[in-house]
């Protein structure tokens, strides 16, 4: 399997706290990765790292075998990577479809009908907001939006921060199901999740990241049995 | 009916002077809703294109180009070229390398630009007033009337001001297409929303605040050239007071806020006319800067501002 994303000794830093303190990741090309931690682990650090904002300080990040660190932003999303970054972060004062033509903004506007009536089907409920504003969707479909704007921009690898913070049981259910579906159809998926037990079933391989580092690595039903990774994230039973 | 054809008059007066405000104030709020910053040297791209018109008013005669509907259509298209370019330089050099500073450093530093750009002009133009023959003259004859003296008087649209108000409706319907409809329109009004985010999906921040500088320029260009037709005068400093009416027009419509600033705008022109119309010549800038205070103080988001609470 060649590394599609790697990440090598990536640090981070908010001013002069540091966040990544020598991180190693490696997705692979269709892949379902996880990566599970505590609060201010540093995993949405990790995912806007990839991004570009902030830029690592140290380390390398390649993606198709080209490195990415370093560059601008919207010249790392230009090459295929797409996020549902922490808090959604929808577009208040905009309707669902514009929220989805942003999302299409490095694709050709030819695909666009096409992309939108996929993520349609994925997400019926946003076809019946399309002319409402963001800002007044319900927290669930705010998420669904988020998930589906990443979509539009046709990503070969899909980053998605926390997609089951704060949502009823159904609807995390019902997302987990899009990522499972969407990966079958080929996509690679780096799914940053607090909720451990959802993510590592559904994962190929986890990792758990704790303090700015990863303290531990495995497929997922290996890090599912892990004695520490049990006492640590999934107490409680879920 | 004196009195009545007198209010017209007036009120075709207040439009066409709130169609300059207007579309200085575009410029204001739009900088405003992107970046976050009171452009102050906008007031000097206004100015600006004042000098833009004038040259090419003159250019053009020079050239013996003296059909009046042409050479309004070049000086327009090349002052707004021209003023764009203005625009897009004074964002670049002067507050590109201060983004993400304190706000406090910016607004000096467009305070600085203000002071810069008037004594550039200064220096290539000198310090007095420059005239320029009216070029559009003529108009309907509306009303006529007698005054209170038993004088005729005649309320007249004049072709001026139907070229004024065609011009700015144009402009308006064009801008709000290029905003609410086109690719450039959308990304403008994410980054206005969440830069970062709009970064993440392709969007190229820094072209898209560009842009945003050229288009504000370019529109303060026009005003430039409906000043220039109106007044038939203009020196280095016209800028100041204009510049500071559209920002109080941008802040009466709510800042941020484009339908808002072209709506200040006109309320503003309005209220100026009207008040040295009825009341006194003299205080109508202080009229016009009382407006300021009272928004400030009792509702300090404007008529059509946007309340900062959303459902998130």
């Amino acid at each position: 399997m060649t590394a599609m994303l790697s990440i090598k000794g990536v640090e981070t830093f908010y001013g002069r706290i540091q966040a990544l303190r020598g991180v190693d990741v490696e997705v692979g090309q269709g892949e379902i990765v996880t990566l599970i931690g505590a609060n201010g682990a540093g995993k949405s650090t990790l995912l806007m790292t990839i991004c570009g904002e902030p830029r690592a300080a140290a380390g390398r990040i390649d993606f198709d075998g080209q490195e990415i660190t370093g560059r601008q932003t919207y010249e790392i999303v230009r090459m295929g990577i797409a996020q549902s970054p922490e808090g959604r972060r929808i577009f208040p004062r905009m309707t669902v479809r514009e929220n989805l033509q942003l999302g299409a903004t490095t694709t050709d506007p030819a695909h666009f009908a096409q992309d939108e009536e996929r993520v349609f089907e994925m997400f019926p409920i946003l076809k019946e907001r399309a002319d409402q504003r963001g800002g007044t969707l319900s927290g669930g479909e705010q998420q669904m939006l988020a998930i589906g704007r990443a979509l539009m921009s046709r990503p070969r690898l899909l980053l998605l921060d926390e997609p089951s913070l704060g949502l009823a049981p159904m609807v995390v259910k019902q997302i987990f199901e899009v990522i499972r579906e969407i990966n079958a159809e080929g996509m690679t998926v780096f799914l940053v999740e607090q909720n451990a037990y959802h993510a590592l079933r559904l994962a190929h391989r986890g990792y758990v990241m704790a303090n700015g580092r990863i303290i531990l690595s495995g497929t997922g039903q290996e890090l599912l049995s892990n004695a520490e990774v049990r006492a640590a994230y999934l107490e409680g039973g879920h | 009916m004196y009195h009545v054809a007198y209010f017209l008059d007036q009120l075709i007066n207040g439009v066409t002077l709130g169609a300059i405000y207007g579309l200085v104030a575009i410029g204001y709020t739009m900088v405003y809703g992107i970046i976050g910053m009171i452009n102050f040297a906008h007031g000097e791209i206004f100015m600006i294109g004042t000098f833009l018109s004038l040259i090419g008013f003159l250019l053009l005669g020079l050239l013996g180009i003296g059909w009046v509907p042409l050479a309004i259509v070049i000086v327009l298209v090349v002052a707004m070229v021209f003023a764009g370019f203005y625009g897009w330089t004074l964002e670049r050099i002067a507050y590109r390398p201060l983004r993400g500073s304190p706000r406090l450093a910016a607004l000096i530093t467009a305070i600085g630009m203000s002071i810069f750009l008037q004594n550039y002009v200064q220096l290539l133009q000198g310090a007095r007033n420059k005239p320029l023959p009216p070029m559009v003259t003529g108009g309907v004859e509306l009303v006529e009337t007698t005054n209170q003296a038993g004088q005729p008087y005649v309320i007249s649209l004049s072709y001026l001001q139907i070229l004024i108000i065609v011009l700015t409706v144009v402009l308006m319907v064009v801008f709000t297409y290029l905003i609410t409809r086109t690719a450039l329109g959308r990304a403008q009004r994410a980054c206005e929303q969440d830069r970062g985010m709009a970064a993440l999906l392709g969007v190229n921040v820094d072209r898209t605040i560009s842009l945003t500088f050229v288009i504000g320029a370019a529109l303060a260009s026009v005003a430039g050239l409906i000043f220039m037709l109106r007044y038939g005068a203009t020196d280095f400093f016209v800028g100041f007071l204009t510049g500071i009416k559209a920002f109080t027009a941008a802040v009466l419509g709510g800042i941020g806020s484009l339908p808002g600033a072209m709506l200040g705008g006109i309320l503003i022109g309005l209220i100026e006319v009207f008040f040295a119309g009825y009341f006194n010549l003299e205080y109508k800038d202080v009229a016009t800067f009382t407006i300021l205070v009272l928004v400030l103080i009792f509702r300090p988001t404007g008529l059509l501002g946007k309340p900062d609470i959303e459902k998130v």
